[in-house]
C-alpha cells in the first residue's frame, strides 16, 4: 500500500510539474490551457492521496470544468491575436529576470529552511477514513464556516454581474438609436396592399 | 523503510516549486491570458499546501475549509480577470501587457 501510495504521489506530482512548465513555456496559449489543466488534474490527485476526496472532486469540477474551459473559450474569442508576439525586447525584461530569480532564490530557501527545521522528516499518521469525506468538511461548513460561506455566494454574484458589466461590448448605443424612418413610399417599391396592384404610389410624371 | 512514507516536506517542496514557477510565469510571460494561467498555478499550490496540513493536524477541517473557499475565490477572479483581457482586448487591440500603459503618463 506504502509503495503504491508513493508511486502514485510521484506520477501525480511529476504531472503537475509538467503541466506547470508547460503552462509557463508554451507559446501558444491554448497549449498554456492544456498544462494547466494537466497542473489541476495532477493536484487533485495528490488531494486523493491526501485523503481529501471532497476537495479532489471540488478541484476537478471547479478548476478543469469550469475555470479551464473559462479560459479556452477566451482564448476562442480572440482567435489568432491571442498568441501574437511583439516584436521587440519585452520593457523592464532585466527586472522581471531579477524578480524571476529572486523569487527562486526564496523558494528555495523556504524549502531548505523546512527540511531543516526538524529532526526527522514529519510523516504522515495514519488518519480515520472519515478524514476530507463530504460529511464531515460539509459538517465543518455549514457549522463553523457558514457566514463565509453565505457571503461566497454574494462574492460569486458580484463577480458574475461584472464580469457581464465590464466584458460587454460598449456599442449599445448605436444599437439602441432609432431608424431612420423612411417615408413608405421608399420603404417599398411595390404596393402596400394587394388593392392596390396596378396603382404605383408614386406617380409617374407625365 | 521509515524514510520511504511521504511526509509534509515533499508536498512542502512540491508546493514550492509549483508556486516559483507560476510567479516566474507572470513576471516573465507577457500574454495576460498566460498571466492569469500563472495565477491560477500559484492558488493551486497554496491549496495543494493547505490540505497537505490539514492532513498532519486532523483534528478540524480548517485547512480544507480555506482551501474550499480559495478555490471559490479563484473561480471569481477568473472570470473578473477575464472579463478584464477582454475588454483590454477591445480597448487595444492586443493581449500583450506591455500595451497597457493607459495610465502612464
Amino acid at each position: 500500500m506504502n509503495l503504491v501510495g508513493n508511486v502514485f504521489f510521484a506520477v501525480m506530482a511529476v504531472l503537475s510539474l509538467l503541466g506547470a512548465v508547460g503552462t509557463v513555456s508554451a507559446r501558444n496559449p491554448i497549449r498554456s490551457a492544456v498544462g494547466l489543466l494537466l497542473t489541476i488534474v495532477g493536484i487533485a490527485g495528490l488531494f486523493l492521496r491526501l485523503n481529501a476526496q471532497f476537495m479532489g472532486a471540488i478541484q476537478l469540477i471547479v478548476y478543469a470544468g469550469a475555470v479551464v474551459v473559462l479560459f479556452v473559450f477566451v482564448v476562442m474569442l480572440l482567435g489568432p491575436d491571442a498568441s501574437k508576439v511583439p516584436s521587440g525586447p519585452p520593457k523592464g525584461w532585466a527586472a522581471r529576470a531579477f524578480a524571476g530569480v529572486l523569487m527562486a532564490f526564496f523558494a528555495l530557501g523556504a524549502g531548505f529552511l523546512v527540511f531543516r527545521a526538524r529532526e526527522n522528516l514529519w510523516l504522515f499518521t495514519p488518519v480515520s477514513p472519515q478524514h476530507g469525506s463530504v460529511e464531515l468538511v460539509g459538517r465543518e461548513l455549514f457549522t463553523k464556516a457558514l457566514v463565509p460561506f453565505e457571503l461566497t455566494t454574494a462574492l460569486l454574484i458580484v463577480a458574475v454581474v461584472g464580469a457581464i458589466a465590464v466584458a460587454r461590448a460598449h456599442g449599445d448605443q448605436k444599437a439602441k438609436a432609432k431608424p431612420e424612418r423612411l417615408a413608405p413610399q421608399k420603404l417599398f417599391h411595390g404596393p402596400l396592399h394587394p388593392r392596390d396592384a396596378g396603382h404605383p404610389l408614386v406617380k409617374e410624371r407625365a | 523503510m521509515q524514510t520511504l512514507g511521504l511526509a509534509v516536506e515533499h508536498y512542502v517542496i512540491l508546493a514550492g516549486v509549483i508556486f516559483t514557477l507560476g510567479s516566474i510565469g507572470f513576471l516573465v510571460r507577457r500574454n495576460v491570458l498566460v498571466q492569469l494561467m500563472c495565477i491560477e498555478l500559484m492558488l493551486n499550490s497554496v491549496n495543494l499546501l493547505l490540505v497537505a496540513f490539514n492532513r498532519v493536524y486532523p483534528a478540524n477541517m480548517a485547512g480544507q475549509i480555506f482551501a474550499f473557499f480559495i478555490i471559490a475565490v479563484a473561480a471569481a477572479e477568473a472570470a473578473v480577470g477575464l472579463a478584464i483581457v477582454l475588454a483590454f482586448y477591445r480597448l487595444k487591440g492586443t493581449v500583450m501587457s506591455d500595451e497597457g500603459d493607459s495610465l502612464k503618463l
